[in-house]
C-alpha cells in the first residue's frame, strides 16, 4: 500500500532512494487506475448528454464524436413541448416534496420517541420495526392496491406520499442512532430549565440533528423522484404520471428517437445530479453510518 | 401511615406519574409508525397471505383453495420456474460481482493521492442516477445495430457482435453489467467508511511482523471488514432478489427474449397486474419473502463462523 514506501527513514541511502523509486511508481500506477476507472464509471452520463445534443447527422458517426458539432440545444426544448411532461414534472415534485416533509418529520418524531423515551412495548415495536426492512414491497403491494381501490386512491397521488407520513424502519433507525450519539445532559438540563418532552424534541435535539434530517430529505427525494413500480401500480390515466414513468412510457411512443429520449433521461437526472453536487456531505456521511452501526 | 415515610411515597407518586407521563408521551411520538406500521405494513403483509390462499382474480368469483396457488406455481408454471432461476443467476453472479468491484474502487480510493474526492464522485455520481433514465441509456448503448458498444466490436474486428438484451444468451450478463456501473454508490461508500475504521496500528504491527501488502489484505483489512461485508452481502442480495425497473424498462415489461429477462418481480407484477390474479401474485411474494427470510438468516447464522467484530 501506498504507506509502505513512507516508512524507513533511517536506513542506509542507496535503500531508501530505491524504497522512494518504487514509491513514486506506485502513485503512477494509482492515477493511472484511478483516472481510467473513473472515466470507465463517468463516461455513460456524457455519452446520454452528448447524444441529446447531436445532429442526426453525427449520431452514427466512426469514430463516435464527443463535442458536436453544432450542438442542438433546443432538442430539450422541443421534446419537452412534445409530450405532457410540464404535467409530469409538476406531479412528480408535488409526490417528491410532500413525502419528504412526511417522512422527516415523521421519522424525527418516532426516532425521538425510540432514542429518548421509556415506555411499554417500546423494544418489542423496535424489533418489530427492524424487521419489517426485510419486507419486500412485492409483498405489500397487492393488498396496497386493494386497500387503496376500496377508499378511491387509485389513480390519485396519495397512494404515492401519504404513507411516508407514516415513517419507514430505515429512517426511523437512522434517526435514533442519531439522537443516541447526543448526550442525555442535554435533556437534563432542558428539563431543569422547564422544558417537556415536546420541547426537548423540538427545541434542543432536533436543531442539533440537521445532518441526519438532511440526509434523510435528500435520500427520500432520490427515491421518490426516480420510483416507478409504485407510480406504474397505483396510477392509470397519464395526466397523473410521474417523470419517471412518463418517461418510460415517452420511449414506448418515440422508439428510435435517441435524441430526444437521451435528451428528457438527462433533464430527468439532472436534479439529481445538482442535489448530489450540492449535498455530498450528507450522502456519504449519511450512508456510512448507518452501514457500519447496521 | 406514619409521617416520615410521606416523602418517600411522594417521591414514588411524582416518579410513577412522571413515568406514566414519559409512556404516554412515547407512544404519541410514536403514533406515526405505529399507524404506518399497522396500516401499510402489517396489515397488507397478513392480508397478502390470506390473499395467497385464495383465487382471487380481478372479474372472476372467489374461492377459498388453500395452498392450491402455491401447487400451481411449482407444478404448472414454466414460465414461475424460470423466472425464479432467472433471478437466482442474477443474484448469485451479480452480487459477488458487485461487491468485489466496490471493494476494489473503496480499496483504489482509500489510497492517499491527492485528488482523491474528484475521482470519488465521478465513481460515486452514476449510482445516484438509478432508474429509467439509465435502463433507457444502457438500451441505447447496447443497441444491436446503431449502440456505441457494438459500433466499438466492429470497429475492432467482430464482425457479428451479440445482440445483447436481444439474445437470449446475452440478456441477462447485459443486465448485471449495467447494475455494476452503479457498484461505486453506497455500497463503496460503506466499504470506504469501514477501511477508514481499521486502526493503522494493525498495519504496523503486521508490517513489523513482516507481512506484506497481499498478506495485509488479507490478514487484517478483510477480518476488520467482515461485519461490513455482510451488512453490504445481505442488503445487496435482498436488492437483487427485487430487481424490476431496469428489466421493465429494457424489455418492455415482456422481459424476453423467450423470457430470460422475467425476472422474478416482474413476473410477479405481470401476474398480478396484467392478468389479475391477485391470489396467485401474493402466493408468489410470500414465496419471496420467504426466500429472502431464509437467505437472510442463513447468512446471519453462517456469520458467526466468519464476521469477526472487534469490539467484543
Amino acid at each position: 500500500m501506498a504507506t509502505t514506501a513512507t516508512q524507513p527513514r533511517t536506513l542506509g541511502t542507496g535503500r531508501r532512494s530505491r524504497i522512494h523509486w518504487i514509491g513514486i511508481i506506485h502513485k503512477i500506477f494509482v492515477y493511472v487506475l484511478l483516472v481510467s476507472i473513473s472515466l470507465f464509471f463517468f463516461f455513460p452520463l456524457l455519452w446520454m448528454m452528448t447524444t441529446a445534443i447531436k445532429p442526426t447527422s453525427q449520431m452514427f458517426q466512426i469514430p463516435p464524436i464527443w463535442i458536436p458539432k453544432p450542438p442542438q440545444w433546443d432538442v430539450f426544448h422541443t421534446t419537452w413541448n412534445r409530450t405532457n411532461f410540464n404535467v409530469y414534472l409538476g406531479n412528480t415534485l408535488l409526490i417528491t416534496i410532500l413525502s419528504m416533509i412526511g417522512r422527516v418529520g415523521s421519522c424525527a418524531l418516532v426516532g425521538f420517541s425510540f432514542a429518548r423515551l421509556r415506555w411499554p412495548g417500546k423494544n418489542v415495536l423496535f424489533l418489530i420495526t427492524l424487521s419489517t426492512m426485510m419486507l419486500p414491497f412485492q409483498v405489500l403491494m397487492i393488498p396496497q392496491f386493494l386497500i387503496f381501490k376500496e377508499i378511491g386512491w387509485i389513480n390519485t397521488h396519495y397512494p404515492l406520499w401519504v404513507p411516508a407520513f407514516g415513517g419507514a424502519a430505515f429512517y426511523i433507525f437512522l434517526m435514533r442512532q442519531y439522537f443516541m450519539t447526543m448526550p442525555r445532559e442535554l435533556d437534563d438540563a432542558a428539563k431543569i430549565d422547564g422544558c417537556g418532552w415536546l420541547g426537548i424534541f423540538w427545541r434542543i435535539l432536533l436543531p442539533l440533528s440537521h445532518p441526519a434530517l438532511a440526509t434523510i430529505a435528500i435520500f427520500t427525494f432520490m427515491s421518490q423522484w426516480n420510483s416507478f413500480l409504485e407510480p406504474l401500480i397505483f396510477l392509470s390515466s397519464s395526466k397523473k404520471y410521474t417523470l419517471a414513468l412518463g418517461l418510460a412510457m415517452f420511449r414506448d411512443q418515440f422508439d428510435v428517437d435517441w435524441n430526444a429520449i437521451m435528451a428528457m433521461s438527462f433533464l430527468m437526472v439532472l436534479p439529481c445530479l445538482t442535489i448530489f453536487f450540492l449535498a455530498q456531505k450528507y450522502f456519504i456521511q449519511g450512508i456510512s453510518t448507518t452501514g457500519l452501526k447496521g | 401511615m406514619g409521617l416520615r415515610q410521606s416523602p418517600a411515597m411522594l417521591q414514588e407518586h411524582f416518579l410513577s406519574r412522571s413515568r406514566r407521563h414519559e409512556s404516554l408521551m412515547g407512544w404519541l411520538f410514536a403514533t406515526p409508525w405505529v399507524l404506518g406500521l399497522l396500516l401499510f405494513n402489517l396489515f397488507p403483509f397478513v392480508y397478502s397471505f390470506g390473499l395467497s390462499l385464495t383465487s382471487f382474480r380481478i372479474g372472476y368469483p372467489t374461492e377459498f383453495i388453500w395452498f392450491g396457488n402455491y401447487v400451481e406455481m411449482f407444478t404448472d408454471d414454466p414460465v414461475f420456474g424460470k423466472s425464479f432461476g432467472n433471478t437466482a443467476y442474477f443474484v448469485a453472479l451479480g452480487v459477488p460481482l458487485g461487491l468485489v468491484t466496490s471493494l476494489l474502487l473503496a480499496l483504489l480510493l482509500n489510497q492517499k493521492v491527492v485528488g482523491v474526492p474528484l475521482f470519488r464522485t465521478m465513481v460515486f455520481v452514476p449510482s445516484i442516477v438509478a432508474g429509467v433514465a439509465v435502463a433507457l441509456l444502457w438500451l441505447w448503448i447496447l443497441d444491436p445495430n446503431i449502440g456505441l458498444v457494438n459500433h466499438l466490436l466492429r470497429e475492432i474486428g467482430i464482425r457479428s457482435p451479440p445482440l445483447w438484451l436481444q439474445d437470449e444468451d446475452w440478456a441477462k450478463p447485459a443486465l448485471i453489467v449495467m447494475t455494476l456501473t452503479g457498484a461505486g454508490g453506497a455500497t463503496m461508500v460503506i466499504f470506504l467508511a469501514g477501511l477508514q475504521n481499521i486502526p493503522t496500528e494493525l498495519y504496523d504491527a503486521a508490517r513489523i511482523d513482516g507481512a506484506n501488502s497481499l498478506r495485509q489484505f488479507f490478514f487484517v483489512t478483510i477480518p476488520m471488514l467482515s461485519p461490513v461485508i455482510l451488512f453490504n452481502t445481505i442488503t445487496g442480495i435482498i436488492g437483487a432478489f427485487q430487481v424490476f425497473t431496469l428489466a421493465y424498462v429494457a424489455t418492455g415489461g415482456l422481459g424476453g427474449p423467450n423470457n430470460s429477462t422475467m425476472f422474478y418481480a416482474l413476473y410477479l407484477y405481470n401476474i398480478s397486474f396484467w392478468w389479475g390474479r391477485f391470489g396467485l401474485g401474493a402466493a408468489m411474494a410470500w414465496f419471496m419473502f420467504v426466500v429472502i427470510m431464509v437467505f437472510t438468516m442463513a447468512q446471519l447464522a453462517l456469520s458467526k463462523r466468519w464476521v469477526f467484530y472487534a469490539g467484543e
